[in-house]
């Protein structure tokens, strides 16, 4: 198992990728257009594009994930293709009837400069339906970045200004699972605070089983309530990375408040983002979250010589990782080696260092970590087999890593595509960490289990 | 359960004008009555179907190239084509050489803003240096991604300076996304570049055993070449190379060593098979190793050709053997199979084959297809001199191959061939239609609206395509059997593969969970009485 990969390390200069931790930005902003409800996300550029994207979150979610293509072939690339996308609109309004399209370009249209907006504006658009758009070439930032672009297409087209704010939060959950924005909406509903999720997945890419397959699902935000974002009176953009462009764009426009926070995995992220809904609008905690909070402490601690100075190698997207790497400080663990795929700042934006929070995090627990923005999976690989770990957290791409040098691994993150129901169960809010305590001690008291000799081999642990 | 002409019809008026039309020459009800049914196929996908096409790059560096390896494989551009083409396909493989093994590796140049402005050859020629440094492969092959081609970045100039610079083949690609209509250029461009750079590359003269051959078109999804060159070794052949599962730049190079070429899915690789007649006089078999009768006759017809009686004894023995030890297994399931429909729309020729492998458990195929078929592979390679080139084939070039001074050799006499291709499909495939019931459908390309739309008509009960459609047709509550990746089982090749294949598909139509879809309160009203002679009680 990736037996050529040398323990010595030799200076990568060329910029190029050996298995990498991040992908493009297309399949990022199909994802967030996925969390509008009724819309099917178009991609402009070749069908090989669409079809990719369409495969890797079919196989992350185990649900159906529609989306059109313009079908590119060599003359559209040369001409350009405005032509296409017009005929696509055309036929998606009236072979799907989707309420809204959200197009979003590839490294192809982007190369020829397409003008998305005036192709819109030409676009034979029915009556009562939408058509919107992001720019997303795939050679810039990573599919975090596509997916904040596309979130703060959602601001820049449709949310509108409103000069009384309501008693309401806009909650951006960033790029996270289903299940996860069902928890950060349970824990806003059991704090009292009225709210307007966006983009909301939940209810499009884990649809029931009725026998009935369903091609716009009940769920997502609706375009009224991305309009009346515009009269929140405050903006809670979860994971700098993902959500932040989308909020600066509507304090921006809107001049609704924005509030950046990590995204709330572990005790310490949930309890930011449950003391600024409770700051902002005056709201006592309810015994319901302070119990389940409570719960998350004594497990904890019940568990603490599990992890205590154990080293572990965390990687995958970086509002992910920056609550990972918090949450195992927490629990007493080393981080070793944490690494993301994405590079440090979204183009553009002045979204920050990855590398400088990650340092401020691990430093906590006492270690100075190898922290790497823009890496790969060989650089992390090669730096676990100088460094060995107890422990491996990060997206199914990791089970080589931890195959190679035996090292207990835990999925977390994007692209799970070997296990089932993860993204249905959240690891955010103090549930969510609940589960990753058990997933963590699960996988170490297993490797202890399997390596201990019979005399050691004990029934409590 | 047949659809007639006019229920088409009303399926295809939802669509817009200009795509009805275009659509309907896509679909044909298989009349044998009919003097001849001629099929829409490798054209445009029309801009806003929701397609399960994919790409040139899917197509030469997903398909062909990926699996080989003890070779690098380079994506030349932006991140995302070489992440998505890493590890999706499950093309097994065992090293050969400790170390030389790289399917696990993707390699990217990871293009950025500046590359696109800039040009990207600067940063390939690195990339290519850094990796032969790291790998030591014995050859690297690099592959285009969309902007490559728009920007004009000459990969094959990368290449050659690179070659010479580091003393190891380096072989480009030009298989941009946008170039054709679907994966099958890729396929071309692939097949183009093999025949080209490796095939015949190697010194062997003549191969290590007897009976050589090469098994194309397979790509060991699975284990399945595994599970064919089990039977092929224990028949007495020598696999010279298998095009690409588990294949090697090493063993490719000395494929022109082959008496006979095997060709498993012809879509993607006649073009090698084709090309190797010409320049080493080596006739191809179209085989078919999916099912068990296909798998049996395909052997048959490779004793036919190689004549040999012991070879026909053994082949005979084998079968004999096999069918005695399958069969029983199949029949098992075939009694939970029996009586069901199917659909079977899988790319290369995974929608024929699979039918009859169908048939066997009792399944009836009533719709068939491909995503990037053309012409030929429906209907049968006559009708390839007909077939027009457009402007979205022409950019692949075709490779004009002349036969090999030196090893170019008639492996059988004209009069023999003749004789030959009477009774096996030698150097011929006779396409999908001519094996389809009369009354079923064939559709190319086959899209979101026409799958939701066949299955209200038809009522498949299993629904045999990819990842991108399996969670919609199950949604339906109609098993969804992926015949890309298997839904992970395998091998479903060879005879072995088909107990395998039985089994799972059993297993989708009697698993307990299709029970469960309505919930009890679905089916029971909420309050219950009773009327008496006073009233409801």
């Amino acid at each position: 198992m990736l037996d050529a990969t040398p323990k010595e390390f030799t200076e990568r200069t060329s910029g190029g990728m050996i298995n990498p931790a991040k992908t493009c930005q297309p399949i990022g902003a199909m994802y967030a257009a996925l969390g509008v409800h009724g819309c099917l996300p178009h991609s402009h550029g070749s069908q090989g594009c669409c079809s990719y994207h369409r495969m890797h979150l079919t196989r992350h979610f185990r649900d159906p994930i529609m989306a059109s293509t313009s079908s590119f072939t060599e003359g559209a690339s040369v001409f350009g293709g405005g032509a296409n996308l017009k005929t696509a609109i055309k036929n998606i309004f009236q072979i799907y009837n989707p309420d809204i399209i959200a197009v979003h370009t590839t490294c192809l249209t982007e190369t020829i400069g397409d003008d998305i907006p005036s192709i819109i504006k030409d676009a034979d658009i029915p009556e009562g339906k939408t058509v919107f758009h992001a720019n997303t070439p795939s050679y810039q930032g990573s599919h975090i970045t596509g997916f904040s672009n596309m979130t703060k297409a959602m601001v820049s087209y449709f949310a509108e200004a409103a000069a009384i704010k309501k008693e309401q939060a806009n909650l951006i959950p960033g790029f996270v699972n289903p299940g996860d924005m069902r928890e950060i909406k349970r824990i806003a509903h059991l704090m009292g605070v009225p709210f307007i999720m966006f983009p909301d997945t939940s209810g499009v890419v884990d649809t029931p089983m009725t026998g009935e397959f369903v091609m716009f699902p009940k769920g997502g935000t609706k375009l009224a309530e991305l309009a009346d974002s515009g009269a929140s009176k405050l903006t809670v953009a979860l994971g700098r990375f993902a959500s932040s462009d989308a909020a600066e764009a509507l304090a921006k426009k809107c001049r609704v408040p924005a509030v950046t926070l990590k995204t709330p995995i572990g005790i310490k992220a949930t309890d930011a983002f449950v003391m600024a809904l409770r700051r902002a609008f005056v709201k006592e905690v309810p015994w319901a979250l302070e119990e389940e909070r409570g719960q998350l402490v004594d497990i904890m601690t019940d568990t603490h010589f599990h992890f205590h100075g154990k080293k572990v190698a965390i990687f995958g997207d970086p509002d992910v990782v920056t609550g990972l790497t918090e949450f195992a400080v927490s629990l007493g663990m080393v981080p070793v080696h944490v690494l993301t795929g994405t590079p440090g700042g979204a183009i553009g934006s002045d979204v920050g260092s990855f590398e400088e929070d990650i340092a401020a995090i691990a430093g906590q627990s006492g270690h100075k970590a190898n922290i790497k923005a823009g890496g790969d999976l060989f650089a992390l690989h090669q730096l676990i087999k100088n460094e060995p770990v107890d422990l491996l957290i990060g997206n199914t791409y990791g089970k080589y890593i931890a195959r190679a040098e035996d090292i207990p691994f835990v999925r977390v993150g994007f692209p799970i595509l070997d296990r089932s129901v993860h993204s249905y169960l959240p690891v955010v809010g103090y549930r969510g960490a609940m589960r990753l305590v058990e997933m963590i001690a699960g996988a170490l008291l297993d490797r202890q289990d399997r390596d201990a000799a019979d005399e050691d081999f004990e029934l409590v642990m | 359960m047949a659809m007639t002409l006019e229920q088409i019809s009303e399926m295809l008026a939802k669509y817009p004008s200009k795509v009805e039309k275009n659509r309907k020459k896509h679909i044909i009800i298989k009349d044998s009555s009919a003097d001849r049914q001629e099929i829409e196929a490798n054209t445009r996908t029309i801009p806003g179907i929701i397609t399960n096409r994919g790409c040139a790059y899917a197509g030469c560096k997903g398909v062909v190239l990926g699996p080989l390896k003890d070779m690098v494989h380079i994506t030349h551009g932006p991140i995302g084509c070489g992440y998505y083409s890493w590890g999706t396909r499950r093309n097994k493989a065992r090293a050969d050489e400790p170390g030389q093994e790289f399917l696990n590796y993707c390699v990217s140049t990871d293009m950025q803003e500046s590359d696109i402005v800039f040009g990207g050859e600067k940063k390939l020629a690195k990339v290519i240096d850094e990796v032969a440094g790291i790998f030591k492969p014995k050859a690297i092959t690099v592959s285009a991604t969309c902007p490559v081609g728009l920007i004009g970045d000459d990969i094959n100039a990368v290449a050659r300076a690179a070659e010479e610079r580091l003393g190891i083949p380096i072989l480009a690609f030009s298989c941009e996304g946008y170039k054709g209509v679907s994966q099958s250029a890729g396929h071309h461009i692939a097949n183009n570049g093999l025949v080209e750079r490796v095939i015949g590359a190697g010194d062997r003269e003549e191969a290590a055993g007897k009976y050589p051959i090469n098994l194309l078109g397979e790509y060991n999804i699975g284990g399945d070449s595994w599970e064919i060159e089990r039977i092929l070794d224990e028949i007495g052949y020598t696999v010279v190379s298998v095009m690409t599962g588990n294949g090697s730049y090493e063993d490719l190079k000395n494929a022109h060593t082959a008496e006979l070429n095997l060709v498993q899915c012809h879509r993607s690789i006649n073009y090698i098979a084709g090309m190797l007649e010409t320049k080493y006089g080596t006739p191809w078999l179209k085989v078919n190793f999916i099912g068990v009768a296909a798998t049996a006759e395909s052997l048959r017809n490779m004793a036919r050709y190689f004549d040999d009686p012991a070879l026909t004894a053994r082949t005979e023995e084998i079968i004999a053997r096999e069918l005695a030890r399958v069969e029983p297994q199949i029949e098992q399931y075939r009694k939970l199979c029996e009586g069901k429909t199917a659909f079977c729309f899988v790319g290369g020729s995974r929608g024929h084959h699979y039918q009859g492998l169908f048939a066997e458990l009792g399944i009836d195929t009533v719709l068939a297809g491909y995503e990037f078929a053309h012409r030929d592979d429906y209907e049968g390679r006559q009708v390839i001199p007909e077939i027009k080139t457009d402007a979205d084939s022409k950019n692949i070039p075709d490779l004009h191959v002349t036969a090999d001074e030196r090893r170019f050799r008639l492996k059988v006499s004209p009069e023999k061939l003749a004789e030959l291709q009477r009774q096996i499909p030698l150097s011929f495939y006779a396409g999908m239609q001519v094996d389809m019931a009369d009354g079923t459908i064939m559709v190319d390309d086959l899209n979101h609206y026409e799958t939701e739309e066949f299955i209200k008509l038809l009522k498949p009960d299993i629904f045999a395509s990819g990842i991108k459609d399996k969670y919609v047709v199950q949604k339906m509550g109609i098993p969804a059997k992926q015949l890309h990746s298997y839904d992970y089982s395998g091998p479903y090749a060879g005879f072995g593969g088909a107990v395998n294949f039985a089994r799972d598909v059993s297993m989708g139509f009697v698993s307990p969970t299709w029970n469960f879809i309505v919930p009890p309160w679905k089916e029971e009203p909420l309050l219950t009485g009773s009327v008496t002679e006073e009233g409801v009680a």
